[in-house]
């Protein structure tokens, strides 16, 4: 029963993933670019709904629309000041460099209003625990939000996607950018669009990374990104579907490894299993192959 | 015996057949023309011959030996050296070094004497030096050596292309629609500057080229692609006068 | 024709000279006696910055390739060297003889992982191969951190789990302690020999780039299919500037092992914190430019120990200076406008209103 138990928490902790990729395979298949700063909003939110909650007493629903608020208007601003100016830069290094050096500020701002401390989260999740097979399987209610969640996301943003104007403009982005503003697509306000929607993701996110492994600090974001952005290459960078498949996947070798190879060497197997992936498939699960013309 | 000799080549790609059952035959010393529409095979003949796609059926010599489905760097080492459609110079490089690049595989040093700027690194680069500049001569380049090739205005860049390719010492040279962009004069000036290389360095070339003017004024035998198949081949003459490639070209 | 050689030859002259004249002014300060202990302590590490940040370049900027691994590298070569002068010495009691052969094996352990690691790797596509890199380089730090070695009468014992899994005899001693690492690593390092390597590096990578394989390095970057219809073998390539940038981090690795008594594979030490770190370093230089390499590795390194006055705020500033940093040398907004106002071309319209009056 504890391989289902470890499964079930791996398929939690992919999923939290699965959305911060969602966000990274997004913004990197519409603006070409990767944003080291994604998983450091993550971390904004669920400091804004310790501050809502915790400290100014509403209610959790509250703070979590309070984390989306804030982190749309966050990611939307730093693409208009910090990623926009650098897109047509000589390097696509420079917006990269620049995005850490944004993930640098959000850590650091972090660190000065809330201090290094680790600050308890109380989970906004109230739904119990879920208890099968006569008491030998718990589902916690943060697995069964996340995992629900999570799916909901998946449907809603390939719905989006596939039937909404703004969705077929950002496949259009996607495929070429040239071509799309040539066809009067918005292509600034696409992006921005892009950016805010991933945001968002992150911001819930971080409400379910914190619900689930309650401790939040200015760092809490960054690990998370990494993986997340392992994830998002490991189902194929810019596919969506390969975003979700890598997350999930990504979470339960995370889990299963700690629990039946080595806490310590739970990452260095994450990351070898990627390196394995990739020299079999060098797209990823579901990237796609982009052969130059010659 | 003929510098190029290609039997019954062929590739497709998906269900779309790309080149279909190529024949062509080129002796040394020869300016041959490969033409028709957009979209009829030509620069993936290049491709098939310089080793840049395998062809699925047929046979490549290179004045007597087999290349057929070898990988680009062993074609260009048995002697075809190619410029392409899309200009594609090292833009970080100067002008010179664009066409030292070309010799590499011909003046050698071992990353240690490099390194360690041994005498036979003094040597060697002096002769490199030597032999760029004197290509770059040919296509009076040699004022602008020290430029990034990027700076150098859309024509010359095609030129340093040519320059570049005729560093590997081919036996074959493929240019693919070297006046592509060029103004009449540009273009009168390249036909004169191919005719010099054929005529200074024996060179054999095969082009593919859109401009007639081009095509007839210098090719002494074409082939006309159309859909990958041949349409029709010979003396240039005659082939341009051929009713079937002029609808190939015009439509009925 | 003479020019290149001369501008380029003068240009790597400039480079070095710099570096000299750093030494040269750090140098007098310290016999004055004006550099606090703070400072002085930076210095070593400042040149395994500057090594990290000029071979991390010859990879990103020279061969075109994004790695984010290079710290792994840096790793192996601090583990592998430390390991070896801890054992050696008694062995071998002459310092500056037993640092050269620590260092050859530093830098030597590093190259054989430059190779292992780059022969599969270099194939794939941009984002990957940075993605890839930056999982090796975390592997390489995790397991730095899972190893124990020690040693007793009957020899080395070796395990990846934990010291009492050694079965050693009483008498054993602990060489690597998992993640307590190694200890009592003599420090033979200093700020001289820091300068000597940062010079040698200099001298390997400048002289590479500047010869035959160098051009076919960049070649390689500057158009992949063209390199290979010249007939410049892509693989080789890659590999030899992957390599060669992996044994000179390998020896950075070296110089910051010989200057700590303990050497621990902390995240922030070798993790992609690290290669991140290097990284911006190399961008803000300029991709491809040794020298600003060695100039932003200086800079953003000394910074926040120039804004320790500002204390809480200074790596707030420090990150907003990067930000601002990137986007005034980088964008193309930023670029015009310099051009427009730039000194040289003010100074030019003015001679030229002269004239017409």
């Amino acid at each position: 029963m504890s391989f289902i138990s470890y499964l079930i928490n791996g398929i939690s902790l992919g999923s939290v993933y699965a959305i911060i990729a969602l966000g990274y395979t997004m913004v990197y298949g519409i603006a070409k670019m990767l944003n080291f700063a994604h998983g450091d909003v993550i971390m904004v939110g669920g400091y804004v709904v310790l501050t809502v909650v915790s400290t100014m007493g509403f209610s959790p629903v509250v703070g979590i629309l309070a984390a989306v608020v804030v982190c749309t208007i966050l990611g939307v601003t730093i693409e208009r000041v910090a990623y926009k100016p650098l897109r047509m830069a000589s390097s696509p290094l420079a917006v990269l460099i620049t995005a850490i050096g944004v993930s640098y500020l959000l850590q650091n701002i972090a660190l000065l209003i809330f201090g290094a401390n680790t600050k308890s989260f109380t989970s906004v999740v109230t739904v119990p625990a879920l208890v099968l097979a006569d008491g030998r399987l718990s589902v916690s209610g943060e697995t069964q939000v996340t995992i629900l969640v999570s799916i909901i996301i998946m449907a809603g943003l390939t719905v989006f996607i596939k039937k909404s104007k703004s969705g077929q403009a950002m496949l259009a982005v996607a495929e070429d950018k040239g071509a799309a503003q040539l066809m009067g697509i918005n292509v600034n306000g696409t992006i921005a669009l892009t950016f805010a929607i991933g945001s968002a993701l992150a911001a819930i996110a971080g409400v379910l990374l914190c619900s689930a492994y309650p401790s939040l600090t200015p760092y809490t974001g960054a690990m998370p990104g990494i993986k997340a952005f392992v994830a998002a290459v490991f189902g194929g960078i810019g596919s969506i579907p390969g975003a979700m498949i890598g997350g999930i996947l990504l979470g339960i070798i995370e889990i299963l490894g700690k629990a039946y190879i080595s806490s310590q060497m739970a990452d260095a197997i994450v990351f070898a299993v990627l390196i394995v992936v990739l020299l079999v498939k060098p797209t990823g699960i579901l990237g796609k192959q982009i052969q130059e013309k010659v | 015996m003929s510098i190029l000799e290609v039997k019954n080549l062929g590739i497709s790609f998906g269900g779309l057949r790309a080149v279909d059952n190529f024949d062509i035959t080129i002796e040394k010393g020869q300016l041959y023309g490969l033409i028709g529409p957009n979209g009829a095979g030509k620069t993936t003949v290049f491709n098939l011959l310089t080793g840049v796609y395998k062809p699925s059926e047929g046979i490549v010599l290179l004045d007597g030996k087999d290349i057929t489905g070898k990988k680009t760097i062993e074609i260009n080492k048995a002697g075809i050296a190619r410029t392409f459609q899309n200009i594609r110079l090292f833009k970080g490089l100067t002008v010179l070094d664009n066409v030292k690049a070309g010799l590499h595989n011909h003046l050698h040093y071992t990353t240690i004497e490099g390194i360690l700027r041994l005498p036979r690194y003094h040597k060697v680069e002096k002769e490199m030096n030597k032999r760029a500049l004197e290509l770059l001569e040919v296509f009076e380049l040699e004022k602008e050596a020290e430029q990034l090739a990027s700076n150098l205005p859309y024509g010359k860049q095609r030129k340093l292309e040519i320059a570049r390719a005729l560093a590997t010492d081919p036996k074959l040279l493929l240019l693919d629609e070297p006046a592509a962009g060029m103004n009449p004069n540009e273009t009168q000036e390249l036909m004169k500057t191919i005719r010099f290389i054929k005529d200074k360095f024996d060179m054999t070339i095969l082009l593919i080229e859109h401009d007639m003017k081009l095509v007839s004024g210098i090719c002494e035998e074409l082939s006309v692609l159309n859909f990958g198949q041949t349409l029709a081949q010979g003396e240039t003459g005659q082939v341009l006068n051929d009713p079937r490639v002029i609808t190939a070209y015009l439509g009925e | 024709m003479k020019l290149k050689t001369t501008k380029l030859t003068k240009n790597n002259l400039i480079t070095y000279g710099f570096v000299i004249a750093l030494f040269a002014v750090v140098q007098i300060f310290l016999s004055a006696g004006k550099v606090s202990s703070l400072m002085q302590g930076l210095l070593v590490p400042l040149c395994v910055y500057v090594i990290l940040a000029i071979s991390l370049n010859l990879v990103v900027g020279i061969s075109g390739e994004l790695s984010l691994g290079h710290a792994g590298f840096m790793c192996v070569g601090a583990f592998a060297s430390a390991f070896f002068s801890k054992c050696t010495v008694d062995l071998i009691p002459v310092a500056g003889l037993r640092f050269l052969i620590a260092l050859l094996i530093g830098a030597m352990a590093a190259a054989i992982f430059g190779i292992l690691i780059g022969i599969p790797v270099l194939r794939l596509r941009g984002d990957y191969l940075a993605i890839v890199t930056l999982a090796f380089g975390e592997i390489i730090k995790n397991i730095a951190n899972v190893l124990f070695v020690g040693k007793d009468s009957n020899g080395f014992h070796f395990s990846i789990k934990d010291a009492v899994s050694l079965n050693m005899e009483p008498d054993g001693v602990m060489l690597i302690n998992g993640p307590q690492g190694i200890t009592g690593t003599p420090g033979d390092s200093s700020f001289l020999i820091g300068i000597l390597l940062v010079l040698v590096t200099l001298f390997v990578v400048l002289n590479l780039i500047n010869s035959r394989d160098g051009r076919a390095i960049m070649s390689i970057r500057d158009n992949r299919i063209a390199a290979e219809s010249v007939g410049i073998n892509i693989t080789k390539y890659k590999l030899m500037a992957f390599t060669v940038s992996a044994a000179l981090a390998g020896a950075a690795g070296v110089l910051y092992a010989h200057n700590l008594s303990t050497l621990t594979a902390a995240p922030k030490n070798f993790g992609y914190n690290m290669s991140i770190m290097i990284l911006v370093f190399v961008v803000l230089g300029g991709i491809g430019n040794m020298r600003g390499s060695i100039i932003s590795a200086v800079l953003l390194t000394l910074l926040p120990e120039l804004l320790r006055g500002l204390s809480d705020y200074r790596m707030l500033i420090y990150s907003i200076v990067l930000i601002v940093m990137m986007l005034f040398n980088w964008s193309p907004g930023a670029i015009e406008l310099r051009k427009r106002y730039s000194p040289k071309r003010l100074l030019s319209k003015n001679k030229a209103a002269k004239e017409v009056e």
